[in-house]
């Protein structure tokens, strides 16, 4: 019997624009990018001009301070724009697809003849490494590094989220390969963290028990349960000195393509959703299309203007409807921008449209209905006034309050004492959500992370 | 939409370079007092937010004053005219109180804002709805024939002295409400101590009704007279002489149930403030030798300032205990130490100020241990392989 992680502390927000689960049929993208914005300190150095032909798989860019990492093209063709921006800062690499699907094909021997080391290069080569993400820090984990446990969260516990039992449903064969891959990268653990109702039904029980050296935590609580950063600090948290590398679920998969065909495949899953989505619902696509191919799903009204965001609602990046979906996400949500006054707001007893978690306003006597929340503030920015609110929706051992004030004072030493190793942004994303002073968590989280980078460096 | 075109006509002249640009911030108070601000999430981060502010916030707080506050002015009409033995009708006894205690709030609310205000516009910051319920809290916690000046002097200190050198709300270590009366206990111990000042008009009164003395409960059971105090009953109810708000248990319970039910106020130290002064007042019935020592612990809770500091004042989410944990703990020592004050210190009969104050500056040192513990943890903790 698996013991279930139960976790108290949490917060469900319900919005409008749930994916429906089909799928749902986009034309062909026109235009694909990748974004070196999208990799958390990473200094880019480009390979490839205008006009270049690149295959599936063809090196776009490399890492300038490791360049043995290689961000690689999702499908093949020629290279239409480099976009830079202010301080010729590079912003994205665009193709024009020509749908040849040409792959670059990497030689793969069975899995269990391959070292370590060989395995580690042929993701290298492939392009495939930036799928990990290491914990401390949530930066693309250095591959000279040998992980104590990998962990994977099986399920999405955020807003509008992507549903991986049905999105992989079709894939199990894949997920399976590419969970051997993990087992192959760590002395320690390969984790997997499943929710309470995936018990049965899924995809992922079955496969997952055939291999060795695996080990599922089944969590069953509200969000952020599924957070990889809060499993991570309920199953083996990460001291100082601690390396852990965590994955998403379909770039397991595509993992798992890599050791099975030789090639990298970045055909995933994307869920479109939202309230200002017509009929949201799952997308087959290729990592990094342009979203203008959901221009005819977006709602569209002179007065309303839309906000688009690669990633959560809760910590995602607004991106522009000429954009391209984020390297690591799965998401794609469009809610209404909040850029309106309302008259007296705060003294209307009501206020039925609008999402509180405290009981001074009256969602609690709904706790099934949708909302059709804006990018609005609902007030304007203070100190830290009230206390125990962070700790309501953060089910991790941190003090989420003296850690921000640790990097408001940027004590290193303290930052470090107070758990910065063990969180992300997203894993605070809630505490912005909830904040009565409207402070912006994650941003002086990620500040403060990046101050512990360079400290460390 | 009128309001809206006269605020976008303004703003100009209030906004930085604008004619009266050294007002923005007092500007920026009133126009999001109006109108909830067009700010949207930035670009990275959550892009929503929770309905909740600041404003919502204090505005439940003042809700859950508000019985207190009514029955406040009720009872201070009541008081007078028991005090000199006269009948009057209940519209008359509320409004007579009513007048009695509106000048105080309003001097509360002038005074304080004006230097809420001012702080905000020096700092360049959105002025803090914090005032907005300590201006409110301060009147309730005076007795009602404090003189005006006194009020205001005290206001002064509290706000300035207590919060804004701190760099205002959310920063001070001291409950402002709580430092302005501490500051009239100290500077001016006449006009907040004794038998005569509780009820309005009762100093300088010539026509005294036979056998009324306006001594609070406190004050008979801190002279062992005990047999003189008020019925039970009279006490929960709240009819008694005493500071305007703080005498009705049962108004107060009803501004508790409202904070504990909101979220707002913690249920934890309100509930150790209650369990520290009950294990002080049962131990003392153990000990016994005076009448005081051996009147139910119970009693405490209900007799002067207790409940009111214990659900309005120690729950200052900015002054108190920060940690879970320590909330237990700074809690149950208010409660402990209030009732310990009461029943040994001879020379103040009520001790919860004394006892909220000191443990305000106790908090941080409660949190530090706290967080220091899940320091020690987290520093010792072996990783797994």
């Amino acid at each position: 019997m698996l013991k279930i992680i139960k976790l108290k502390r949490g917060l469900n927000i319900k919005l409008k624009g749930e994916p429906e689960k089909i799928f749902g049929a986009a034309e062909k993208p026109v235009k694909y990018a990748l974004k070196p914005t999208d990799f958390i300190g990473l200094t880019p150095k480009l390979v490839v001009q205008e006009g270049d032909k690149v295959k599936i798989g063809s090196p776009l860019f490399l890492d300038k301070n490791k360049p043995e990492i290689k961000f690689v093209s999702p499908v093949s063709g020629t290279i239409s724009a480099i976009n830079r921006g202010e301080k010729r800062k590079l912003l994205s690499i665009v193709v024009a697809p020509d749908y040849a699907d040409d792959y670059i094909k990497h030689d793969v021997d069975d899995l269990e003849k391959m070292t370590r080391e060989q395995i580690i290069n042929v993701i290298l080569e492939s392009g495939a490494f930036p799928f990990f993400i290491q914990r401390p820090y949530g930066i693309i984990a250095n591959p000279n590094d040998v992980p104590k446990a990998v962990f994977v969260s099986c399920f999405d516990s955020s807003p509008l989220a992507v549903d991986y039992d049905f999105a992989l449903q079709y894939d199990a064969e894949y997920l399976k390969k590419g969970i051997k891959v993990l087992s192959k990268l760590t002395n320690g653990n390969v984790n997997f963290g499943i929710s309470k109702k995936m018990l049965g039904s899924t995809i992922f029980n079955t496969e997952f028990l055939n291999v060795q050296n695996i080990t599922i935590n089944v969590f069953d609580g509200k969000h952020p349960a599924g957070n990889v950063g809060v499993q991570i600090s309920h199953v083996n948290p990460i001291s100082k000195g601690d390396i852990v590398w965590t994955i998403k679920p379909q770039h397991v998969v595509m993992l798992g393509k890599l050791f099975e065909k030789g090639i990298y495949d970045a055909n995933k899953v994307v869920v479109l959703a939202g309230s200002r989505v017509e009929r949201p619902c799952y997308f087959r696509l290729h990592a990094g299309a342009a979203i203008s191919v959901f221009s005819n799903q977006i709602k569209k009204e002179s007065e309303k203007e839309n906000r688009i965001i690669s990633g959560s609602v809760l910590s995602g990046a607004q991106i522009s409807d000429d954009d391209y979906i984020g390297f690591y996400d799965d998401q794609i949500c469009v809610i209404p921008e909040g850029k309106y006054n309302e008259l007296l707001g705060w003294a209307r007893p009501l206020r039925m449209k609008k999402f509180s978690m405290s009981h001074s306003y009256f969602s609690w006597i709904m706790p099934n209905k949708k909302y059709n929340l804006d990018t609005n503030y609902n007030g304007s920015p203070r100190a830290f006034v009230m206390n125990g609110q962070y700790e309501k929706v953060l089910p991790m051992n941190i003090y989420p309050v003296y850690l921000l004030k640790a990097i408001l004072a940027n004590d290193i030493d303290k930052m470090e004492q107070l758990g910065i190793y063990e969180v992300i942004e997203e894993d605070l994303a809630l505490c912005e959500f909830v904040c009565t002073s409207k402070i912006d968590v994650q941003e002086i989280l990620r500040s403060g992370i990046n101050s512990m980078i360079q400290e460390m460096s | 939409m009128i309001l809206k075109k006269i605020v976008e006509k303004l703003k100009p002249t209030f906004s930085k370079g604008g004619k009266l640009g050294m007002f923005h911030s007092t500007f920026e108070a009133f126009e999001s007092f109006l109108f909830v601000p067009e700010t949207v999430a930035k670009p990275k981060g959550s892009h929503i937010h929770d309905s909740i502010d600041l404003k919502r916030t204090m505005s439940v707080v003042i809700m859950a004053v508000m019985p207190a506050m009514l029955f406040g002015m009720w009872n201070t009409g009541y008081q007078h005219f028991l005090s000199i033995g006269e009948e009057v009708s209940f519209i008359d006894t509320f409004f007579y109180g009513f007048f009695k205690v509106l000048p105080l709030i309003i001097v509360s609310y002038v005074v304080g804002l004006a230097i809420e205000f001012t702080s905000a516009q020096i700092r360049g910051h959105e002025v803090n709805e914090g005032y907005l319920v300590t201006g409110i809290l301060i009147p309730l916690i005076m007795p009602v024939d404090v003189p005006l000046w006194i009020l205001a002097l005290a206001i002064i200190f509290a706000v300035i002295i207590g919060k804004e050198i701190f760099g205002g709300t959310g920063m001070n270590i001291w409950n402002p409400a709580l430092l302005a009366r501490a500051f009239v206990f100290f500077a001016y111990p006449s006009k907040i101590s004794g038998d005569k000042i509780w009820v309005a008009g009762l100093e300088n009164a010539q026509n005294v009704a036979d056998g009324f003395s306006g001594a609070t409960p406190l004050s008979f059971a801190a002279s062992n007279e005990i047999d003189k105090l008020p019925d039970t009953m009279d006490m929960f109810l709240g009819i008694i002489p005493g500071s305007i708000g703080e005498t009705s248990t049962i108004a107060i319970l009803l501004g508790a149930a409202l904070l504990i039910f909101t979220g707002i106020a913690s249920w934890k130290i309100m509930a150790s403030t209650v369990a520290g002064a009950l294990c002080v007042g049962f131990l003392a019935n153990a000990l016994g030798g005076t009448p005081y020592l051996e009147i139910p612990a119970w009693q405490h809770l209900i007799m002067g300032g207790f409940a009111f500091g214990a659900v309005f004042m120690a729950t200052d989410p900015v002054t108190s205990a920060q940690t879970e944990t320590g909330k237990w703990i700074y809690g149950f020592f208010i409660g402990a130490i209030a009732v310990i004050i009461r029943l040994f210190n001879p020379g103040f009969p009520e001790g919860m100020m004394m006892a909220i104050l000191l443990m305000n500056t106790f908090a941080p040192l409660i949190d530090h241990c706290i967080v220091q513990a899940n320091i020690k943890k987290r520093m010792k903790r072996k990783s797994i392989l």
